[in-house]
């Protein structure tokens, strides 16, 4: 059984009051690939991650990770696959220690506390925070705080990252430090971001959403160079291409 | 109400007095859980007029707090969270209870009153008994205590998210509050004319918020089920402790102390 692909196979989804979500999604997502769901505010961006991990159901179509389909049945190999950080990260910390939190999903697969302990260190060390494994996590900053959410779905050592606004209120530096991590990983990635220019440096391929619909599927640096196509999605060219306001120079990007 | 952020950061202060590793501490929490709950069982079989009888039992708080130094004062918000409850439930008995059992001083004290006091001193003794299990031992560790005295895990789980749905609760009125305040500069205090639509906010948001932890869980692999630390086994110590403070409760419930040391002091022999 692969679960290297991601496929979203016409995908459909209304919210109780009938407001449609998303509808006819179709996405194939590669193993390694990074991938950035882009669009304005009510897009479809979180919805889209939330049908992969299980959170909701697809109304119509289906979600695949390679020959599984994602239905009620399968929702714990889903979410053992899938590491899935909610755009505020103190939704996700309930424990009272860094340990606790990052431990919770292993323990819950039933693995023996040997195992659990040298997973949480193995996540702790790969986000750089191995020294605040006692700490308690209402205590961290807001970018330490993401580094743990990051952590918690890392211990369970996930083939798919999926993020909802990873950057969402970093400072310059913590958003810096988070790039270079993701930059990092190995995994298939699909973040969903209103950060343009992290999507610029992450991904090498973009899904924009419009009204709950996909308008792009393509190369980031194609879509980033359309500035009228954003526009029409709600959305700016990346800060680090619209030009320097005082020379009007624009910035290369960074390889 | 002014400083319910403060109060939220100050919930957390058990989980944080759990953390040190005095005597008490040590001690495994099997052993923490069944003292307390002989301790309870000891506390509440008193008579209901008895207030000297229960003096004694302030021994356990005050030796378990200088011991695992647990400071005073966390323990003292715990009591005045809990006493408007007593304080409801007592308050009536000096007016229904009007019977003078004792003068002092040329003051008739009421059976009433007597039973009043005595629930108030059930009180302070049973809620610091409770805190100072949290405070030496933590909740997740209580939680694995419970797991090995087989308690059902649907009970378990119950202490468990209800233990942390007062921090979310505590957090969103601290945001509710804040936005609030700072809309409303010359007003002491929340308005009564919106106290309904607040407190209806309130739990719409903390509906949400509990939902959204409760999803983090659940993509977590998590199955309503509580896995726990692994608790070591019960040592020599632990059972010194717990026979200890037994044969202790037994003694002060069967003998009455005070009188014979009031005995001793005054010199009065019958």
């Amino acid at each position: 059984m692969s679960h290297h692909l991601v496929d979203f196979i016409d995908v459909g989804y209304s919210y109780l009051d009938g407001n449609k979500a998303v509808e006819n999604l179709n996405a194939r997502i590669h193993h390694g690939e990074a991938v950035a769901i882009v669009g304005a505010n009510g897009a479809g961006k979180s919805t889209m991650l939330k049908l992969l991990v299980g959170i909701l159901m697809p109304e119509q179509g289906e979600i695949r990770l390679g020959d599984l389909p994602v239905t009620k049945k399968t929702l714990s190999i889903v979410r053992q696959t899938v590491g899935f950080t909610f755009q505020d990260p103190e939704d996700q910390l309930f424990n009272i220690t860094v340990y606790d939190d990052v431990a919770f999903g292993p323990r819950n697969y039933g693995l023996d506390e040997k195992e659990v302990e040298k997973r949480v260190v193995s996540a702790l060390q790969r986000v750089g925070i191995e020294h605040l494994m006692h700490r308690a996590p209402y205590k961290l900053s807001g970018g330490e705080k993401r580094a743990v959410s990051i952590a918690t779905v890392l211990s369970m050592e996930p083939n798919v990252l999926a993020m909802d606004e990873p950057t969402a209120a970093l400072d310059p530096r913590s958003r810096r430090r988070l790039i270079k991590l993701l930059q990092g990983f190995e995994h298939t990635k699909l973040i969903a971001t209103h950060d343009l220019d992290l999507v610029m440096e992450l991904c090498s391929r973009t899904i924009v959403l419009k009204d709950g619909k996909i308008e792009y599927d393509g190369p980031t640096a194609e879509i980033m160079a359309d500035s009228q196509l954003l526009e029409q999605c709600g959305l700016e060219q990346p800060l680090m291409l619209q030009g320097c306001p005082i020379c009007r120079q624009k910035v290369i990007v960074r390889e | 109400m002014a400083n319910i952020t403060q109060a939220y950061y100050k919930m957390f202060i058990l989980d944080e007095l759990a953390d040190k590793k005095t005597a008490i501490h040590r001690i495994n929490p099997v052993a923490k859980i069944i003292v307390t709950l002989i301790y309870l069982l000891f506390v509440v079989s008193y008579n209901k007029y008895d207030i000297i009888g229960l003096m004694p039992l302030f021994f356990y708080p005050v030796i378990i707090m200088s011991v695992g130094d647990i400071p005073f004062k966390p323990m003292l918000a715990g009591l005045i969270i809990a006493a408007p409850l007593v304080i409801g439930v007592g308050i009536f008995n000096p007016l229904l209870d009007r019977t003078i059992v004792s003068t002092v001083s040329g003051i008739g004290i009421s059976a009433g009153m007597l039973s009043f006091m005595a629930l108030l001193v059930k009180c302070c003794l049973t809620v610091l008994a409770a805190l100072l299990l949290l405070a030496t031992t933590g909740m997740n560790k209580i939680a694995a205590a419970m797991q090995s005295l087989h308690i059902p895990q649907i009970f378990i789980m119950q202490l468990l998210l209800t233990y942390r749905y007062i921090s979310v609760l505590m957090g969103e009125t601290a945001r509710v509050y804040h936005a609030y305040t700072l809309r409303a500069p010359h007003q002491k205090g929340v308005s009564s004319k919106v106290w309904g639509s607040l407190i209806g906010l309130l739990l719409l948001r903390t509906y949400d918020r509990a939902s959204r932890l409760y999803q983090a869980m659940k993509l977590r692999g998590f199955e309503n089920q509580f896995f726990g630390i692994n608790l070591d086994k019960l040592e020599k110590k632990d059972i010194i402790y717990l026979l200890g403070w037994t044969t202790f409760f037994i003694i002060v419930r069967f003998i009455n102390i005070p009188m014979l040391f009031g005995v001793l002091v005054t010199g009065v022999i019958k």
